[in-house]
């Protein structure tokens, strides 16, 4: 369906994004994950046609944006990063404008398709109101609603959920995984947790290169090579600690705080790929003590561009071990209930079993 | 190009500029008028139309500041060049859009001209070579405002260097005269560029065709150029 063939843009010295290559097949989601200036917004103006690239070619269903235009943009649906409203217009006129502007061709009437998009991004109450006047939440699902007029085939969207609540956060990844259908979609964003929620497929980028092409899993199981937890522990600090420390896998014993009266925290790393829970809660145990919380450490985004773009990430796939996958499972439980905290704090932090407050603030400061 | 065209036009309405701008209009058309039925008393109505030459350059600026700086600021071009339409499409819809509003303007001399039929026997045929050559002034004038929108992001810029191309405009004939013999080469080249007098050519009656080509072609070389600087802004 989309076709990027060495894509290089320059701004003069700059290079944004420097010889990118990849394909999108029919129906899939692409996440497009990167942080800020790595080039997301670059690569997604590109292939609707707003920039033009120093080199390099991109085809949309067979036609190429520079040499068929016209046809090549019939078939995209593009939020851009600012939802490209005009404020002194209502809703309905500026759905209404869209709607002409993009020659849109449905078997529905134009007002029956509006109304049915509308519905489709709970816009249906603002209709009447003037852009400008609404909220964010509003403003940026106005965005949508016009991305998707027409039913376009390909649905670009470059940070689709900034400025929305938690609720709508989730209503529009439920909403682009439903589009998935009958559509093929690329959507961007720095914040993983969106990302894993909703495509088949991720593009790490940053500095312009692509430095990650692969599905969700395997880019989690390639990246959690280091198996860390965190671990809570009743009992006296020091010599659980020790206990720790001894263990014969274990690389790094770091200790987080007194989280409750008596309860302590420990950051545990293991050597190589070794699954050390049972042995910790084997050791603790014939101690007496009691273990209140394990966990795996969370895998932030952060961390995920440490890795990818320290030179120790080669393309070879880390083996996966049975343990991995019992991990992962684990984090797939954990995976709902965090969904709507990273929505909320827009942080990256991932799969983690809702503790106190203050343990989720030091993360955020952390991250 | 249509649905820019009925946008553009409509926007103008949702603000007061539209309304302000046919107030101007309206109120040194109906002065002009007043002035020449009530004081110099004739059904002359080509005065009129010399009159407007100032009026008309100089509230131009406020038709076409806004038309690509607004999107430019906004964002909206996004919308615009993504959408399958092609630069010229964007452009010519845009242009359209504030020569249609000019048109609303002066499309008040014909109840002028209806006013004096009522007392007298105007010319109609003077009146019509008087409005074909408003028209093509405006269309002029606009191309090169639309131009200078394209160019930035701030209304304020573009009105601005609109007014000050503008007054060059209106100076031009003033500059060739000015300038000193050893330069009468210049002197020549820029009367050539004048608006001044093929637009008086008109209002005095004469239809000439080079007169109808130059404005046209500063209108299509101007919205060229605003066809360039959309393209150059996507290379950039």
């Amino acid at each position: 369906m989309i076709e990027i063939k060495n894509l290089t843009k320059r701004y003069g010295d700059k290079t944004a994004v420097d010889n990118v290559s990849f394909t999108v097949n029919d129906g899939e989601i692409l996440g497009f994950l990167g942080p800020n200036g790595a080039g997301k917004s670059t690569t997604m103006n590109i292939l609707t046609g707003y920039l033009s690239a120093t080199e390099g070619q991109c085809i949309i269903g067979g036609h190429d944006i520079l040499e068929e235009p016209t046809e090549a943009k019939k078939k995209i649906g593009y939020l851009p990063e600012h939802p490209p409203l005009y404020m002194d217009m209502t809703v309905d006129e500026y759905l209404s404008f869209m709607y002409d502007l993009k020659k849109v061709k449905v078997r529905a009437s134009k007002k029956a398709h509006i109304s049915a998009i509308c519905d489709l991004v709970r816009i249906t109450e603002v209709r009447g109101r003037v852009i400008k006047h609404l909220s964010k939440g509003y403003k940026q699902r106005v965005g949508i609603a016009q991305a998707l007029l027409g039913n376009p085939e390909v649905l670009i969207l470059d940070e689709p959920t900034v400025g929305l609540d938690p609720k709508q956060i989730i209503e529009i990844r439920t909403l682009i995984e439903n589009l998935s259908q009958n559509h093929t979609v690329i959507l961007s964003s720095h914040i993983l947790s969106e990302i894993q929620a909703v495509c088949d497929r991720v593009i790490v980028i940053s500095r312009g290169k692509i430095v990650a092409d692969d599905t969700e899993e395997n880019l989690s199981n390639r990246l959690s090579k280091d198996f860390r937890y965190e671990i809570r522990v009743e009992g006296p600090r020091k010599e659980v600690q020790q206990l720790l420390e001894t263990m014969p896998q274990m690389k790094e014993v770091l200790f987080n705080g007194e989280k409750e009266k008596g309860v302590f925290e420990f950051q545990v790393e293991a050597k190589g790929n070794i699954d050390i829970r049972r042995e910790m809660i084997k050791r603790i145990n014939e101690r007496g003590w009691m273990i209140l919380g394990l966990r795996s450490s969370a895998m932030t985004l952060e961390d995920i561009f440490l890795q990818l773009t320290n030179d120790t990430y080669a393309d070879e796939k880390a083996p996966v071990e049975p343990e991995t996958e019992a991990a992962e499972a684990e984090l797939g439980v954990e995976e709902s209930v965090e969904e709507v905290f990273s929505a909320m704090e827009e942080a990256a932090v991932e799969e983690s079993v809702p503790v106190d407050a203050s343990a989720e603030d030091n993360k955020e400061e952390e991250s | 190009m249509s649905a820019i065209f009925r946008r553009e036009l409509q926007s103008y309405f949702k603000g007061p500029l539209g309304y302000i701008y046919l107030a101007i209009i309206f109120f040194f058309g109906g002065m002009y008028l007043q002035y020449q039925v009530g004081s110099v008393q004739t059904n002359e109505i080509s005065t009129i139309f010399s009159n407007m030459f100032s009026i008309v350059l100089f509230t131009t600026p406020l038709l076409t500041m806004r038309l690509m700086s607004e999107d430019n600021r906004q964002k909206t071009d996004q919308a615009l060049l993504t959408a399958p339409v092609s630069l010229g499409g964007i452009i010519w819809g845009k242009f359209l859009a504030a020569f249609m509003l000019f048109f609303i303007g002066i499309c008040s001399t014909f109840v002028y001209f209806i006013v004096l039929s009522a007392m007298s026997s105007p010319d109609w045929t003077m009146f019509a070579g008087n409005f074909v050559g408003m028209l093509l002034l405006g269309a002029a004038l606009i191309a090169i405002g639309l131009f200078l929108s394209a160019m930035t992001e701030s209304q304020m810029i573009a009105a601005i260097s609109a007014f000050a191309v503008m007054f060059l405009v209106m100076m031009l004939d003033s500059i060739a005269a000015i300038l000193p013999t050893q330069l009468s080469f210049l002197s020549a080249a820029i009367a050539a560029l004048s608006f001044m007098t093929p637009y008086n050519d008109f209002t005095s009656g004469i239809l000439d065709a080079s007169n109808i080509v130059y404005f046209i072609s500063v209108a299509v070389v101007f919205n060229y150029f605003a066809i360039r600087v959309l393209e150059k802004k996507r290379w950039s």
